[in-house]
C-alpha cells in the first residue's frame, strides 16, 4: 500500500490578542483611544511587535505536533469538538495556510469540499460559474467540458443553467456549487461538514458521492460532528483535542472514546479552569446547557417543543450592571437573535447589582421557533458601556429536528432560520 | 486503484517556508487558465447593471480630455510641440487610465476575494495579475477613439509605431509592480484603500499627462524620469505622435525603475503570501 497523506509533527500557531478587540461594542471612546494610540501602533509595528495596542500578543497552537498517515483508498474520520484543530488541519492539507512546524506529504491533488461555491459570482450564469469555479478548483478547461453535462445533471438545475446565480434559491446555489466540487475527482478528498446544509435528499446524494469516491480507490478525510455518519462512512478515525491527536483507532473504538471522554457535543458545555481567560475575573462561566421540557439535557432539539437555555456562572465579587446574554446564530454565521437576562425592565432594576455567588440565567425558547438545521449558541457577560467580562461566540452547537413542524408534509427545505407556526386564515372573498 | 494510477499523481510537500521565497513561476504557469478565467469574469461583470455599459471605457478618458483641453489647452495654453491639445492629452490618458484602473483593482484584488484566499490553494499572484490584464479591454475600446481622433486631426503615426506594444507592456509592468506591493500590504493594513486615491492623484501631477515632459528643465529631467510613468507617457507620445520624447537615457531610467518595482514586488508578494490566509 502506498501512503496518500503523511502528516509529520505538524504544528500551526495562530496569533491571538487581536481578537480581543474584534467584538468590542463600537464605542466612541474606543475610537478616540484608537486615534490617540496611532503613533504607538506605528512604532510597534515597525519594531515588529503586536499591531494592536492591547497588551502582549499571545499565541495559540491550533495544531500541536500532530502525526499520522493515511493509506491510499482509505476513508479517515476526524472528530473533535469546535476549536480542536480539525479545520486548521484541513486548511494545511489543502495548502491554504502554511504550517508553523512539521511537514505534510500529499500524493496527488487535494480537493476539498470546504470550498463549495468559492469564487461563484452572482452576476454570472450557472454555466459560466461552472467554468469559473472549476478553474478556481484547479480543473482544466477540457476537463470541465468533458464533465459539464454530468455536473449539470447532478446539480438538478439544468433548467436554470443560463440564469444568473443571483436568481437561484440558496438550495439551487448550493447544489450547483457542490456538483462542481464533487466532480473535481481529486486523488484526496477532504470533506468538512458541508453536509449540515441542504435538504435530506441532497445530503444523501452527497454522502453517496463520497462513498463513490472511496470506492474508486481515492482517499477521503471526513470531518463531522455526526457520529453515525462517521461510523457509516469511515473505517478509521482520529480524535483531536486542543490541537493534539489523542486517539487513532478503528472508527467504532474512536467514536466510543470520543463520546466517553466527554468532549462530544452533549447539549452541555462545561468550562474548565484553563479555558477561562484571566481577563474574565471576577466573572467565571461554569456551564451552558440545553434542556428539553422534561428538564433533560439534549443535543438535538425538537422544533415542536420549547427548549430551555441555561447558563450557570460564578461571581467571585459583586458586579454592578451585569447583563448575561445569549447569541443564537446559524452555522453560516447569520444571527438569529441576541437576548440578555435583564432585557426586561423589572429584572433590570432588580438585578442592577449582583452579589458574589453562583447564578443561573435561564430562558425558554418557545415551541415552533427553530427551522431545521444546525445552530450555534454564543454567550456574553458584560456591563453595558463599561466592560465585557466574558464572551464565547460559539459555546455550544446543536441540531434541530423538525418532525411535526408546520409544512413538513412537503419534503422540501424551508428558507430562513425560524419556522413559526403562524395562524393562517383562508377566506373566499367573491 | 488502477483507475487513478493511469497518470502518476504528483507528490506535494507542504512545509513552512523561510527566508526569501522562491518565485515559483512554474506554479503560475500551471494555473494560467485561472488567470484567463479571472480576467474573463472581471470583464463580464464589470459593466453589469449599468446603463451605459462599456461606453464608460470611452466616457472616462474623453471627459478627462475635454476638461484638460479647457484648463491646460485653452486657458493655460501649455506647449504641445505643435500637436493639437486634445490628441496630445488623450494619447497620454490612455496608458494613464490603464495604469490607475489596474492599480485600483489589483491593489484590492486580494481583499475583495477573501473567500478564495482563505479557502483554496492557488498561486495568489493570479489575482493581481488578472486584475491588471483585465484593464486591457477598456484600453482597447478607448484606443478606437484615438484612431478616430488621429484621422480627424490628420495625424499620421510615426515609423516608430511598432514600439507601441512595448510601451504597453511597460505600462503593465509598472502597474503590476506597484500593485503587487500595494495588494500585499493591503492584506494586513487596509490603509492602502485610503492611500490609493491620493496616490493616483499626486502621481498624475508628476506624470506628463496634461503637459509635456519638455517643460521640465534639462537638469531635472533625470530626477523626473524616476517616475516610471513618465517613461511610459513619453514613449506613447513618441510612438504615436512623433514628439521629441523618444528613447534616451531618461527613458532607460524609467524602465529600470519599472523593472525594479516588478521584481521587488514579486519577491515581497511571494514572501508575504504565506501569511495571507491567516491575516486577511
Amino acid at each position: 500500500m502506498t501512503t496518500a497523506v503523511r502528516v509529520d509533527h505538524l504544528s500551526k500557531r495562530y496569533k491571538i490578542g487581536a481578537a480581543q478587540t474584534k467584538f468590542r461594542y463600537g464605542m466612541f471612546r474606543d475610537v478616540l483611544v484608537d486615534v490617540a494610540m496611532t503613533p504607538v501602533r506605528i512604532v510597534r509595528s515597525i519594531q515588529g511587535k503586536n499591531m494592536r495596542g492591547t497588551g502582549a500578543t499571545s499565541f495559540i497552537w491550533a495544531l500541536d505536533d500532530v502525526s499520522f498517515d493515511v493509506e491510499e483508498g482509505r476513508v479517515l474520520g476526524i472528530v473533535g469538538r469546535n476549536g480542536a484543530g480539525k479545520s486548521t488541519l484541513l486548511k494545511v492539507l489543502s495548502r491554504v495556510t502554511e504550517p508553523t512546524k512539521g511537514t505534510v506529504t500529499v500524493r496527488g491533488r487535494v480537493g476539498s469540499l470546504l470550498e463549495v461555491g468559492t469564487g461563484f459570482h452572482p452576476e454570472l450564469t450557472g454555466r459560466e460559474n461552472i467554468y469559473l469555479n472549476g478553474a478556481i478548483l484547479g480543473m482544466k478547461r477540457t476537463e470541465i467540458d468533458r464533465k459539464f453535462d454530468e455536473i449539470v445533471d447532478f446539480s438538478e438545475v439544468s433548467q436554470f443553467i443560463d440564469t444568473p446565480v443571483k436568481r437561484y434559491s440558496s438550495g439551487m446555489y448550493l447544489r450547483l456549487a457542490f456538483a462542481v466540487a464533487a466532480h473535481l475527482e481529486p486523488e484526496i478528498l477532504v470533506v468538512d461538514e458541508v453536509l449540515a446544509v441542504g435538504d435530506a435528499e441532497f445530503q444523501k446524494k452527497c454522502l453517496g458521492k463520497m462513498g463513490d469516491v472511496a470506492q474508486q480507490g481515492r482517499t477521503v478525510l471526513f470531518v463531522s460532528h455526526n457520529m453515525s455518519a462517521i461510523l457509516r462512512l469511515t473505517q478509521e478515525a482520529i480524535v483531536l483535542k486542543k490541537g493534539q491527536l489523542i486517539k487513532r483507532a478503528p472508527s467504532q473504538e474512536a467514536v466510543d472514546f470520543y463520546l466517553a471522554s466527554g468532549q462530544a457535543e452533549t447539549g452541555e458545555r462545561i468550562w474548565e479552569a484553563d479555558e477561562i481567560p484571566a481577563s474574565a475575573a471576577p466573572f467565571k462561566p461554569v456551564a451552558l446547557r440545553l434542556k428539553d421540557q422534561r428538564g433533560k439535557i439534549v443535543d438535538t432539539v425538537r422544533s415542536t417543543e420549547p427548549v430551555t437555555l441555561e447558563w450557570e456562572y460564578q461571581l467571585d465579587m459583586p458586579i454592578t450592571g451585569l447583563r448575561v446574554g445569549m447569541y443564537l446564530s446559524t452555522m453560516r454565521g447569520e444571527y438569529v437573535f441576541t437576548a440578555f437576562d435583564t432585557d426586561d425592565a423589572k429584572h433590570f432594576e432588580q438585578f442592577s447589582a449582583r452579589k458574589a455567588g453562583r447564578y443561573i440565567s435561564r430562558c425558554v425558547v418557545p415551541a415552533d421557533f427553530f427551522n431545521e438545521g444546525r445552530y450555534s449558541l454564543g454567550v456574553n457577560a458584560s456591563s453595558f458601556g463599561v466592560r465585557r467580562y466574558f464572551m464565547d461566540e460559539n459555546a455550544l452547537s446543536f441540531n434541530v429536528d423538525i418532525s411535526g413542524a408546520p409544512g413538513t408534509h412537503w419534503p422540501e427545505m424551508r428558507q430562513g432560520p425560524v419556522r413559526p407556526r403562524l395562524e393562517w386564515k383562508i377566506e373566499k372573498v367573491d | 486503484m488502477t483507475e487513478i494510477t493511469k497518470h502518476q499523481p504528483e507528490t506535494i510537500y507542504i512545509k513552512p517556508s523561510s527566508g526569501l521565497a522562491a518565485l515559483n513561476l512554474r506554479d503560475l504557469w500551471i494555473y494560467r487558465e485561472l488567470v484567463f478565467f479571472m480576467i474573463w469574469r472581471d470583464i463580464k461583470v464589470r459593466y453589469k447593471q449599468t446603463l451605459l455599459g462599456a461606453a464608460w471605457a470611452v466616457i472616462q478618458p474623453v471627459l478627462t480630455m475635454l476638461v484638460f483641453n479647457f484648463v491646460f489647452g485653452t486657458v493655460a495654453k501649455v506647449p504641445t510641440e505643435g500637436i493639437p491639445y486634445p490628441i496630445f492629452s488623450y494619447t497620454a490618458l490612455l496608458p494613464w487610465g490603464l495604469f490607475t484602473a489596474a492599480l485600483n483593482t489589483a491593489s484590492r484584488s486580494l481583499t475583495s476575494n477573501t473567500n478564495m484566499v482563505t479557502k483554496i490553494y492557488f498561486p495568489r499572484l493570479v489575482l493581481p495579475l488578472a486584475s491588471v490584464l483585465g484593464g486591457l479591454v477598456d484600453f482597447a475600446i478607448a484606443f478606437v477613439i484615438l484612431i478616430v481622433m488621429m484621422i480627424y486631426y490628420k495625424v499620421t503615426p510615426t515609423a516608430a509605431i511598432w514600439t507601441l506594444p512595448l510601451f504597453l507592456i511597460l505600462t503593465i509592468v509598472t502597474a503590476l509592480g506597484v500593485a503587487l506591493w500595494l495588494s500585499a500590504i493591503n492584506v494586513q493594513y487596509r490603509d492602502v484603500n485610503y492611500v490609493l486615491p491620493f496616490l493616483t492623484q499626486f502621481w498624475l501631477f508628476l506624470t506628463p499627462v496634461a503637459y509635456s515632459a519638455k517643460v521640465i528643465s534639462a537638469k531635472w529631467q533625470i530626477v523626473y524620469s524616476l517616475n516610471p510613468m513618465a517613461g511610459v507617457v513619453n514613449g506613447f507620445r513618441w510612438a504615436l505622435l512623433g514628439t521629441n520624447t523618444g528613447p534616451n537615457l531618461n527613458m532607460a531610467v524609467s524602465i529600470a525603475i519599472s523593472l525594479t518595482f516588478l521584481i521587488s514586488g514579486l519577491f515581497y508578494f511571494r514572501s508575504m503570501e504565506r501569511t495571507f490566509a491567516d491575516t486577511i
